[in-house]
């Protein structure tokens, strides 16, 4: 792997308007040599705007790109020393599988026994060994995949683009490929620059991620960040599922703090927000970081007790709704107050899940580092 | 229980009913019989060809000695080639340049390209008339280019059609293959000859076919655009049955028949079923 912290993909002041829609709105950021980079946000964000400027296939309205230190301005999609994995794979039909991956090779000039090398390398490492004359017409989507990957792949590129990679398959496949494409990046450590709308697929594959909302940056963040700390409402909200409290910051000290959050009571922090005092705030709080007790034992009043002073981070209510996933159980609870607010709750063990059911009363409580205070 | 004896057949299965068999065998019939009596009558041994007189293949002879009719075939063959040579070009061109370039006019253009397909034969063929003898286009040319103004005609009415059947191919081409060969280091060139003309290859096959016959069998606008010395063979064999329909004619339009099976099958035997089925 190079050197982690050189940057491969310099992007400065990027936007990109169609007409008068803003698509790209002067996006800045670095991505570096050697590392998995997702473009995470919702459909019609920019994300593949930005992904399509750096293959070259879009200009740029404004500012610069750069690819290892060169400006891309100017430089034709098929100049440029990166190769894209398109959504809908985009395989030849008409080629044969080798013929397909040896397209770049052939173009560039590459002939003989040293192309024939490239091409059953680059098919071995997508695990397609031996598929060499299948037409793509006689291969499975996740077949196709990998062809396409391969193809990109023999072009020994500075930077692979994958553009929604995975979202075409079905969910089995879906996970074992998110498996391979990170180890696969992994064993020729070249830079992937991946556009996706799920966020599974984002925080299982990714060392760093950008999310992208309305053609600007939410957020850049590795995946264990984005998800514990989320900057704003929107990363906290797209990233996962939350509970979100509207509330007003009554205490702010370096190691404490409260917020007054309507529908919820007061929140307590075991450390400061640095957030000005009486201000607007948020309070986002994952449904797998509240736990869950039957009311009257007192066990919830004692843990929450336990974490915060008297009466904070706790709260009863009614089970609304419920999901029975297998692994966990959502459930939908309404709070005292008339509230919502979703939890999870593991089944840690076979029977788990007949502790609690619709209409059952329930008490909750979570931890004082559990709350994320949000400004924006 | 003779109701369940019956050979089951799947509620969609209707090539399997015997009344849906016979009104297929009546479509058939229908469509066919003319040319069955015609091929069947080219082996008439009767001068009239009315009545059936016993089996001959006389006129097989005499048609494929008849220099004139001979001649004619082969002026035809000779445009039926050119015209759809041009107008494979010409059409396959139009119909790149319409889906792929935004310029001035282009829906002025999109609109009146099918325009020889609309107007009139009878009109084509007046205007083809007036127009050549306005430019005072020479008549007195050396073989084949003697041939020029029928084959300018047939290319007028012919390059329309390959318009047509490759712009329907074209949308259904997924531009990201375009990109992915560029992407891989390919020149617009490049990808044309690469990934955009294998794509549209069934459609200029499938357009040929459709140029060469409909050129071979044109008799309106030919007729305006053809000269003494310009005979094409659906002219000569209309100016034969002027006097009388003979067995001669018959063979002469079986030879044509024979010709354009063999010709259709060597293209759907070169190009694969499969490829011309795709088009549709």
């Amino acid at each position: 792997m190079a050197d982690p912290a050189r940057p491969i993909i310099q992007i400065r002041n990027v936007s990109k308007r169609f007409g008068r829609v803003t698509a790209v709105d002067d996006v800045s950021l670095d991505i570096n040599a050697g590392e998995f980079f997702v473009l995470l946000g919702p459909s019609g964000c920019g994300k593949t705007t930005l992904l399509r400027m750096i293959a070259g296939f879009e200009l740029p309205s404004e500012g610069q790109i750069l690819i290892d230190g060169q400006d891309m301005a100017g430089i034709p999609p098929n100049r440029r020393p990166v190769n894209m994995v398109f959504q809908s794979y985009a395989v030849f039909p008409h080629m044969r599988v080798a013929d397909n991956v040896a397209y770049g090779l052939k173009i560039a000039g590459v002939k003989g026994g040293e192309a024939r090398d490239r091409v059953a390398e680059a098919l071995d490492l997508v695990k397609l060994g031996g598929f060499e004359s299948r037409m793509p017409d006689q291969m499975s989507g996740g077949q196709r995949q990998r062809v396409a990957l391969a193809r990109s792949l023999v072009m020994r590129p500075k930077v692979l683009l994958l553009d929604e990679p995975l979202s075409a398959l079905d969910a089995k496949l879906r996970a074992q490929m998110q498996f391979e494409l990170s180890e696969l990046q992994e064993k020729v450590g070249i830079t992937f620059v991946t556009v996706t709308h799920d966020q599974d697929e984002a925080l299982s594959m990714a060392c760093r991620i950008a999310v992208i909302n309305k053609g600007d940056v939410a957020q850049l963040a590795t995946p264990s960040d984005l998800y514990e700390y989320p900057a704003n409402r929107f990363v906290a909200d797209f990233v996962g599922s939350v509970n979100i409290f509207e509330g007003k910051l009554s205490l702010d000290e370096p190691d404490r703090a409260a917020i007054d959050c309507t529908g919820l009571g007061k929140v307590y922090l075991n450390h400061g927000v640095t957030g000005p005092h009486g201000a607007n705030v948020w309070v986002a709080l994952r449904p797998e970081k509240i736990y869950l007790h039957v009311p009257g034992v007192g066990k919830a009043v004692k843990a929450a007790g336990e974490d915060a002073p008297e009466g904070h981070n706790f709260a009863r209510g009614t089970i609304k709704g419920m999901r029975y996933l297998g692994d966990i159980t959502l459930f939908d609870i309404e709070l005292e107050t008339g509230a919502r607010i979703r939890v999870s709750r593991p089944n840690l063990s076979r029977r788990d899940q007949e502790d609690f059911t619709w209409g059952d009363k329930v008490s909750m409580h979570w931890r004082a580092d559990s709350p994320v205070v949000l400004l924006g | 229980m003779a109701r369940f004896a019956r050979p089951s057949r799947a509620p969609l299965e209707y090539s399997r009913t015997l009344w849906m068999r016979l009104w297929v065998g009546a479509v058939m019939l229908f469509l066919y019989a003319p040319l069955i009596v015609l091929v069947i009558f080219s082996f008439n041994d009767s001068k009239r060809n009315v009545v059936w007189r016993g089996f001959t293949t006389r006129y097989y002879e005499k048609a494929l000695g008849n220099d004139q009719l001979v001649e004619a075939l082969f002026n035809s063959l000779t445009i039926a080639a050119l015209a759809t040579i041009v107008s494979l070009a010409l059409g396959a061109v139009a119909a790149v340049m319409l889906w792929r370039f935004r310029f001035p006019l282009k829906g002025t253009v999109d609109g009146t390209i099918s325009l020889p397909i609309i107007v009139p034969e009878i009109c084509l063929g007046v205007a083809f008339l007036m127009f050549f003898a306005r430019v005072g286009w020479p008549t007195d040319l050396v073989w084949p280019f003697n041939l020029g103004a029928i084959t300018i005609a047939h290319i007028t009415f012919c390059f329309p059609f390959v318009t047509m059947v490759v712009r329907s191919r074209l949308a259904s081409f997924n531009r990201e293959q375009e990109e992915a060969a560029k992407d891989l280091g390919a020149s617009e060139w490049q990808m044309f000859r690469d990934v955009l003309i294998p794509h549209i290859r069934p459609a200029l096959v499938a357009g040929a076919l459709l140029s060469f016959t409909l050129s071979l069998d044109d008799f309106v606008i030919t007729y305006f655009t053809s000269g003494p010395d310009t005979i094409t063979f659906p002219v000569k064999v209309y100016s034969m049955v002027r006097f009388s329909v003979t067995p001669e004619v018959n063979a002469a339009s079986t030879l044509l028949i024979v010709l354009t099976v063999i010709l259709t099958f060597i293209a759907l035997k070169l190009q694969g079923v499969k490829a011309i089925a795709e088009t549709h």
